[in-house]
């Protein structure tokens, strides 16, 4: 039996896991997918932001679009310190594809003009 | 002077919401004023994801979230100045509002929705021990820091305050590259959400001292040292327990504070949730003065804010056209046994909504029942298994069940 604290949503339900993975404790069914998740291959989503080279002292917010490898957040923010990019920026734009091959892009998250 | 019929003070996600649905309930002359050089106030800074389940339905970060809203207004050309800082609100409705572009302008306005946000407790207002030195800053001042502005503010980081900034940057500036030595927390309990001590401290091996606070700051000019003491369960210092730790940064997460000066100086009674007492219309005990979203008290989850800036929008949209019945009876919301607040603290009589209470707990509990009361008439009760301080508790009264009760209104927790 492992406990844990879903992180899907502000609930945060306790969720506990037994042997056969049967999950309980969890609100939704978002929870059980997070539980099996956690314990099989756990994932985050990363956000950061990046230099905008075209404005003074302006940054934009980015973020992964998919979640990757809990154990590989450090090296994807070390790629991430390499990104920067030119105004007009648009929220869903592709700054980065694949990172690492992870099957995660990094993606502007905020629009400037 | 010039007539507006609706003034929003803030663009955050209160303002922006209330904007909407105000524009929506049919109301066209509405001036948002923003003092910030863009639209969405904190949720520009708040760039983590988390926000939106409730609202859109998919996880978003706070500028996406606020994009969603900033489409809507623009959509809807509802009007904003920006760089506009509101300097005073009179009782009549008089807004003056200071800007480079217009200078200082006055504006008569029919209803006006505050919507300004908090601001955070500083060292000042913990009386924190020890010396005057730099590297003693807020968290929401470090994330704006990191998130606006791209500063790092230190490389070895205590954080007082378990709060959700505080968790969040604890996070974020160990991801940038910070050594984050530990979060310590003066109550027994975390003042931050469950998946925030997960996915902020467990995920990075970030200690949480609980019934810890800082017994001292030592430093001449930068921060040098911490040193947190264990606290009795009257939170004050048990001799003989510091520990310390060499930083150069402490942050500050020690609790939001509904932003209501301009209130304040017009006498606007205020609740214990520290914001403007409020009837179930989020309409101050002056007429036509409306509130929402943080100022009025703060929130655990933004979808929840921009819930109700929406019925502080509809409103004053039915204040204007003169739809709400100020003459109706007044029936008074008390927080009893349990809680630290209830929200609205007075209903008039013959809603035209159904009523959500909102309150938060005074300490964590489990298994409670919640009894909504007057005099001896229930009108609601409810089992909640957990309820702790930090997540906002809301119960909806259907406005049917208030037909008839007269008597002051009492919320209160019982064990089952």
């Amino acid at each position: 039996m492992k406990e844990l604290t879903c992180i899907v949503c502000p609930r945060g339900c306790r969720l506990r896991v037994d042997d056969n993975m049967n999950v309980t404790g969890n609100a939704c069914p978002r929870g059980e997918k997070y539980a099996i998740n956690e314990l099989t291959n756990p994932t985050r989503t990363i956000t950061s932001s990046i230099r905008v080279t075209n404005r003074p002292y302006t940054l934009v917010s980015v973020k992964t679009d998919k979640p990757i490898p809990k154990d590989k957040m450090f090296d994807v923010m070390r790629e991430i310190d390499k990104l920067s990019i030119e105004a007009p920026t648009h929220i869903g734009q592709v700054v980065k594809e694949n990172i690492l091959g992870l099957d995660s892009n990094i993606v502007i998250t905020k629009n400037i003009e | 002077m010039k007539k507006v019929d609706l003034v929003i003070i803030g663009s955050g996600a209160a303002g922006m919401a209330a904007a909407v649905e105000a524009k929506r309930n049919g109301i066209d002359d509405i001036l948002i004023l923003e003092k910030d050089e863009r639209l969405g106030g904190i949720l520009n800074q708040c760039i983590h994801n988390g926000f939106g389940l409730t609202e859109f339905k998919e996880e978003l970060t706070g500028p996406e979230y606020l994009q969603r809203f900033v489409e809507q207004v623009k959509e809807l050309k509802i009007p904003y100045k920006l760089n506009a800082q509101v300097i005073d609100l009179s009782k009549d409705k008089v807004v003056t509002y200071s800007s480079k572009e217009d200078g200082l302008v006055k504006l008569q306005a029919k209803a006006v929705i505050m919507a300004t946000g908090c601001y955070e407790r500083n060292a000042g207002a913990i009386m924190l021990p020890g010396d005057r030195c730099s590297g003693i800053i807020t968290a929401g001042t470090a994330q704006r820091y990191l998130n606006i502005h791209g500063l790092m503010v230190g490389k070895r980081v205590v954080i007082l305050g378990s709060g959700d900034i505080g968790l969040i940057m604890a996070r974020r500036l160990t991801l940038e590259g910070a050594k984050v030595l530990c979060v310590s927390e003066i109550q027994p309990y975390s003042a931050g959400l469950n998946r925030n001590i997960q996915q902020c401290l467990i995920d990075f091996n970030i200690p949480l001292y609980l019934s810890r606070t800082v017994s001292k700051v030592i430093g001449k000019d930068r921060l040098e040292k911490v040193v947190l003491s264990a606290v009795d369960e009257n939170l004050q210092v048990i001799p003989g327990t510091a520990m310390e730790f060499e930083c150069d940064t402490l942050i500050l997460s020690v609790g939001l504070i509904p932003y209501i000066s301009l209130l304040n100086y017009i006498d606007c009674p205020t609740s214990s949730a520290k914001g403007a007492v409020v009837n179930q219309y989020m309409e101050t005990m002056i007429n036509g003065i409306f509130t929402c979203g943080n100022c009025l008290h703060v929130h655990d989850v933004v979808d929840f804010v921009s819930d109700e800036a929406r019925l502080a929008g509809r409103s004053a949209a039915l204040y204007i056209k003169d739809k709400i019945n100020r003459n109706a009876n007044r029936i008074n919301v008390k927080p009893g046994n349990g809680l630290s607040y209830v929200l609205p603290q007075f209903i008039l009589e013959d809603s035209l909504e159904d009523i959500v209470i909102k309150f938060r707990v005074r300490k964590p509990v489990q298994d409670q029942i919640v009894w909504i009361r007057s005099g001896e008439t229930i009108i609601m009760k409810q089992i909640k298994p957990v309820m702790i301080p930090s997540e906002m508790v809301m119960i909806k009264i259907p406005k049917e069940k208030l037909a008839g009760i007269k008597e002051d209104i009492i919320v209160s927790l019982e064990d089952r």
